[in-house]
């Protein structure tokens, strides 16, 4: 797997031990393949993924992750909170847990989701292994093979392979600066209902949505959580971000709007606290929870007990807000120093997202040009991001790029959209050599010709909040 | 023995190269060699002079590792290695070179034009692509010159593709290869000391063309080893046989080729074709009779007996 982390640190590879294949041959492989399943044909991996491990070289800039900045945290806290579970509570803390967590850990969610103003029943909520297994398992209570699932376009990319390994038909309906299209999102849901289908939810990430930095505006929010209401359908609102606002006013949640009956809610510690603790939550409705809760038996039992732990002692120590706060302060600069460097160092032609708040901006580069192709040559230069494609389940999103800023520090920051620029200028420019006056113009030159847009499905529009600043 | 595997590097192609290099660390081990893995980078000196092993086994696929740049490192540092020399390398990874070559001794390759993009930048070679793209036909090949694993590969089915296709090569390589596209069976000729392995033939499972994906996914792929040639498997050979010695291989080369109606082309050949589990060279080993721990030993063999080159006598 694409674990930034995993890159090593020697020359020499300790591991000059036995890997476990030592003896494949292609009659093994074929036995192997004749056994998986059918999901297996759709989760892919690619030149792309492939491409994303060379990020983690040292050397590399990369504006690719989508990590939070842990190194803020105290390591002196982070010390005496595991000391004091060490001394108070060993047995427990290394003990199994109840499948929907601990009611302490329900408490801690209560005050985060309390923060943006929800107020869910205890019961309503599952703590589970990251926010990523709470999408897991709402797929896994919801999708049969080739359901519908309505999902942003673009969406977050790593629930691309979740819905993709239930086998769900995923419908991706246009995300412009207020959000997603409420109204692209009635004629997708006409267009389906006259085949017959009924999507199984909409998912959605309203709050400086990962990748395109967007937030759902209050009145699409609005609209989203009436048209659930009145077709009976389940709105899956993922909400890692909501409390990263670096400016502007907050927006209610789907989830507090809608009272819990119709909208699912996912949260998660990753982005205020740890990502490496894996600890999220979803908020359902109790027929719903009854089956996600077998369902998290099945994948893992419970979620760990020891960073359950750490989290109520970190709670109780009452100081959550201003780290989330000292968080903000130094997300806030990194997103200045990004948007300041993109209208600084990318070439007229490009377009990109200014981000309230998150982890995220998004470029739109022409459309000739194919981010998987540019970022090969960005590394060259030793800096990346993540290109878009991996946002979308339908081939597009080709000259869309995510970049992330929290990161790294905002000198890195500058450094990495400079090179960046250089690379997607130098591209312009051969193109633009290419495509000399005696040459007629590729239909890509102009992006309001056909082309690739004959390829969007259902006339989907493509439009992100894009901002030219000074040009 | 003591056996450095290189593997790794800093190139495009690392991941395919760590799973080469994987493999083969453990049929070196199965064969009771040591073995010293590197993960290619810029200690590489230091830890050979370090490590001192008494061969090299060159996992390494892409820039860097398959063109002649390793190579020619080891022949200064006098440690034997795996796989064709630094000449070979250097030939085979130049695909617009190895292709003239190849034509020059009359082995056949699908006609081509080559550009480095200063020739689009200052010298207007825009104005040469109408020609070229109707002496080629549609749908044009268009690739990186160097640089393997179908990494940059577009296929431009009209003129008004190809600005962009070129854009997308581009990104690999300072140089573009613009190739006619050559209908037929996809074979690959694996080749050890000279001879010619079972043909593979590759069956791309999805219309998809032989893409990145296709080639290093387990079950995206289907492969024939090894392929029945009938007829043709005269001129195949041949045209592999040939390649080896134009462009001058010693120790292991593959050789892809397109089996058209009217006979065999080379698309072009790898110094250091993969050792994945999904890659053609084992493949055909196997079809031959000779397991991977065996196809291991035997390269090091190979690796031994080679005189080396003057560069470290």
């Amino acid at each position: 797997m694409a674990d930034p982390s995993d890159s090593p640190s020697s020359p020499v590879d300790p591991g000059a031990r036995p890997h476990r294949r030592a003896h494949t041959t292609a009659r093994d492989l074929e036995r192997y393949s004749g056994l998986f399943a059918e999901r297996t044909r759709v989760m892919r991996s690619s030149a792309m993924r492939d491409l994303m491990e060379i990020t983690a070289r040292p050397e590399v800039i990369s504006l690719a992750g989508g990590l939070p900045d842990t190194s803020t945290f105290p390591p002196e806290s982070f010390a005496a909170q595991m000391t004091r579970i060490a001394h108070e509570s060993a047995a427990e803390a290394l003990q199994y847990g109840p499948t929907e967590g601990f009611a302490e850990t329900k408490e801690c969610i209560r005050e985060v989701m309390a923060a943006e103003g929800m107020d869910p029943d205890p019961d309503d909520v599952i703590v589970t292994t990251g926010g990523q297994q709470a999408i897991d398992l709402v797929a896994k209570t919801l999708v049969d093979p080739g359901d519908v699932v309505i999902a942003e376009a673009p969406t977050y990319p790593g629930a691309v392979p979740v819905f993709c390994s239930y086998q769900a038909e995923t419908v991706q309906v246009g995300v412009d600066a207020d959000g997603m299209v409420i109204g692209e999102l009635e004629r997708v849901l006409d267009r389906l209902a006259g085949e017959g289908r009924r999507p199984k939810f909409i998912y959605t990430v309203p709050s400086f949505q990962n990748p395109s930095g967007v937030t759902m505006s209050a009145e699409r929010r609005r609209r989203l959580v009436d048209l659930a209401r009145a077709r009976e359908l389940l709105v899956v609102e993922d909400n890692p971000y909501g409390l990263l606002r670096y400016e502007g006013r907050p927006v209610d949640p789907l989830y507090k709007l809608d009272g819990g009956d119709y909208v699912l809610y996912l949260g998660t510690f990753s982005k205020i606290l740890s990502p490496g603790i894996r600890l999220g939550w979803l908020c359902a409705p109790p027929p719903v929870m009854e089956k996600v809760v077998l369902g998290k038996q099945a994948a893992d039992l419970c979620t760990s007990t020891l960073t359950q732990y750490f989290v109520r002692e970190y709670f109780g120590e009452g100081s959550w807000r201003e780290y989330v706060d000292d968080l903000c302060g130094i997300y806030r600069e990194r997103r200045d120093a990004m948007v300041e460097s993109l209208e600084r160092f990318f070439p007229d032609g490009t377009t990109w997202s200014r981000p309230e708040g998150g982890l995220f901006c998004w470029a739109t580069l022409p459309s000739y040009i194919d981010t998987t192709d540019l970022l090969a040559k960005a590394l060259r230069e030793n800096v990346a991001f993540v290109p878009g494609a991996a946002a979308y389940v339908d081939g597009r999103g080709g000259s869309d790029m995510r970049l992330n800023f929290s990161a790294s520090p905002p000198e890195e920051i500058r450094e990495g959209i400079k090179r960046i620029g250089n690379v997607i200028a130098e591209q312009v420019a051969l193109y633009e050599s290419i495509t000399s006056e005696h040459r007629i113009p590729g239909p890509s030159a102009d992006p309001a010709a056909p082309g690739r847009e004959a390829e969007e499905a259902g006339g989907t529009s493509l439009v992100i909040p894009f901002r030219r600043e000074g040009r | 023995m003591r056996v450095a595997v290189l593997k790794g590097g800093r190139g495009l192609e690392r991941q395919v190269s760590l799973r080469s290099g994987a493999r083969v660390e453990d049929a070196l081990a199965a064969l009771g060699h040591e073995v010293v893995a590197i993960d290619v980078g810029a200690e590489l000196v230091a830890t050979l002079q370090a490590e001192r092993p008494e061969i090299a086994f060159v996992a390494l696929h892409g820039s860097g590792g398959e063109d002649g740049t390793v190579q020619e490192l080891l022949e200064i540092l006098r440690i034997p290695y795996t796989g064709p020399g630094v000449r070979a390398c250097v030939r085979a990874f130049d695909k617009v070179g190895a292709k003239a070559d190849l034509r020059a001794a009359g082995v056949p390759t699908p006609d081509w034009a080559a550009f480095n993009a200063l020739a689009f930048r200052e010298l207007g070679a825009a104005e040469t692509l109408p020609e070229i793209e109707a002496n080629l036909g549609f749908p044009l090949v268009i690739k990186p010159a160097a640089g393997g694993s179908s990494l940059g590969v577009r296929f431009a089915a009209s003129a008004a593709e190809v600005p962009e296709a070129l854009v997308g090569a581009f990104s690999y390589d300072d140089r573009v290869l613009l190739e006619r596209h050559v209908e037929g069976r996809e074979l690959a000729i694996s080749l050890i000391n000279g001879i010619a392995l079972p043909a593979v033939e590759a069956l791309p499972l999805e219309a998809d063309r032989f893409n990145y994906e296709a080639r290093y996914e387990i079950g995206r792929t289907e492969y024939v080893s090894p392929a029945d040639l009938g007829a043709a498997e005269g001129p195949i050979l041949d045209a592999a046989l040939r390649t080896w010695d134009v462009l001058g291989f010693d120790g292991f080369c593959r050789v892809d080729l397109i089996l058209a109606p009217d006979g065999p082309q080379v698309l072009e050949a790898n110094a250091i074709p993969g050792l994945t589990d999904t890659s053609l060279l084992p493949m055909a080993a196997e079809a031959a009779g000779l397991g991977f721990e065996r196809l291991v030993e035997r390269l090091v063999e190979l690796a031994l007996e080679r005189v080396p080159a003057g560069a470290a006598s």
